[in-house]
């Protein structure tokens, strides 16, 4: 189980989670949807600490900690809770200079210290589960953007996180390559993978999420079962935020170019 | 054969020698320390404590903002006076490592700075420390954009290190000045030298270009959008 109990995250006098506390199942998927500024992807950041929260106390699995105003969280805390999490960002954030293989062997053989065959073994199993094998020894920058972000996936999973965040993880490809990252991150749902997604791209929420986490202005609006956030909102506010992004879903859908397929 | 090419010939040994024993030693040497203390330098001005950060940029100030002759000067004639007597040949290698770290720390500094913050935060994610996100992902990244600004520093150090002549240190162009004292063929005699020093830097250069191709061979950086 992953718990967040009252987190605040202050940036300056700039107060952006206004004590949030959210707890997430084993094994399910989580979208935390809102308007940009609203504060989902500092939540996401301060489940694996890229963002220290200024309060408030964090739990993934058998890890707690809690935080203080002007507290330091020890490095080896901070670590222990990394290496409970894998990431996935918006940008992909491939390591240029490694192959796609040597990506996810990188956190295996760096970090967790295992013998190189055993990591290559294991990262050649996850690019196949991502269908990325064909490309293992391919450099990221000859990867089209949904394929890089199939690696970063791999490269997310191999130290077998607890969880895997996602960052806006489709926001930087266009709707195909979109597809094929959707497609990646509903298998993993389905083969029981806990996530959490900050997100608004409105197919991959209803797709694959259970659970929806509404999130404005740094508070939780609204929470709940993905078909009753989605559908059936109680909230006014997430009322006019899910009609807006329907708008603009279907907006896109017109408007994008038709291309053939290669 | 003409008398400029027998004296150029009968000299080139002599000058070779020289070459072989100062002043490729001497380039070699505070290279590799400059770089050191460049990187020590530039980690401080990055993520260094306030003092620290002063002092190190008290240092690059004061090294990039004097000649070097001056500094080799200082350093042999000048640190006698305060009990501190240093061999030829130590001199100038203090001289040019610290004033090489002085101009790397601002290169090294600039490409540690290039590196996309994300790449911190992926090294980070998969559970790396500061000093394996440092040396695994941040690094190598900044080296390789570092190469061209770091050639030409020691580019221009193969040629400096003639300035050791002037502290008695028997380089290759002291090696030619003594030919000239006895010959009286400046002329002759600065040209050869001249074009070993540009044998010199031509030969770097080329190497900076293999370099060049070697870390350019994962292609451009990765841009942030697909």
């Amino acid at each position: 189980m992953i718990g967040l109990t009252n987190i605040e995250k202050r940036f300056g006098d700039n107060l952006v989670l206004k004590g949030v506390t959210v707890s997430l199942d084993e094994g399910s998927v989580t979208a935390l949807v809102g308007p940009s500024g609203g504060g989902k992807s500092t939540l996401l950041r301060c489940i694996n600490l890229l963002e220290i929260p200024t309060s408030g106390a964090l739990r993934i699995g058998d890890e707690a900690l809690e935080f203080h105003p002007g507290g330091k969280v020890p490095a080896k805390d901070i670590q222990r809770i990394r290496l409970q999490t894998g990431m996935v960002f918006q940008n992909f954030q491939l390591f240029p200079h490694r192959t796609a293989i040597e990506n996810i062997m990188e956190g295996l053989v760096t970090v967790l210290k295992w013998p190189e065959s055993r990591a290559r073994e294991r990262a050649l199993a996850l690019l196949e589960k991502v269908g990325m094998a064909h490309k293992a020894d391919a450099w990221p920058a000859t990867l089209s953007g949904g394929q890089q972000q199939r690696v970063a996936i791999a490269r997310a999973l191999a130290p077998s996180p607890r969880v895997l965040l996602c960052d806006e993880p489709t926001s930087a490809l266009d709707p195909e390559l979109a597809q094929e990252v959707v497609d990646v991150l509903g298998q993993l749902a389905r083969e029981g993978t806990t996530m959490v997604m900050a997100t608004h791209d409105l197919r991959l929420a209803s797709k694959i999420a259970q659970e929806v986490v509404f999130l404005d202005a740094g508070s939780i609006v609204e929470k709940g079962p993905a078909s009753v956030v989605f559908d059936n909102p109680e909230r006014e506010r997430t009322k006019r935020f899910i009609a807006s992004l329907r708008q603009e879903e279907a907006q896109k859908e017109a408007g994008a170019p038709q291309t053939p397929a290669p | 054969m003409p008398h400029w090419l027998q004296l150029m010939l009968d000299s080139l040994p002599t000058l070779l020698w020289a070459a072989l024993i100062f002043t490729v030693p001497l380039t070699l040497l505070s290279f590799a320390l400059g770089l050191i203390a460049g990187l020590v330098t530039a980690l401080i001005r990055l993520f260094g404590p306030k003092p620290l950060v002063l002092l190190a940029r008290f240092y690059v100030w004061i090294f990039r903002g004097t000649p070097l002759l001056v500094q080799l000067f200082l350093i042999f004639y000048g640190l006698p006076s305060v009990g501190i007597l240093l061999d030829a040949f130590p001199a100038a290698l203090i001289g040019f490592t610290l004033n090489i770290g002085a101009y790397t720390s601002e290169i090294i500094r600039a490409v540690i700075g290039s590196v996309p913050k994300g790449q911190w935060e992926a090294s980070y994610s998969i559970g790396m420390t500061w000093s394996q996100a440092m040396r695994r992902t941040i690094l190598p990244q900044a080296g390789r954009v570092a190469v061209p600004p770091l050639s030409n520093t020691f580019i221009s150090l193969v040629k400096d290190t003639s300035l050791a002549a002037a502290i008695t240190v028997p380089e290759m162009f002291q090696a030619a000045q003594r030919i000239v004292a006895t010959t009286y063929e400046p002329l002759i005699l600065y040209v050869e030298a001249a074009a070993l020093y540009l044998a010199l830097s031509s030969v770097l250069s080329a190497l900076q270009a293999r370099l060049e191709v070697r870390l350019n061979r994962y292609g451009g950086f990765l841009e942030a959008n697909a």
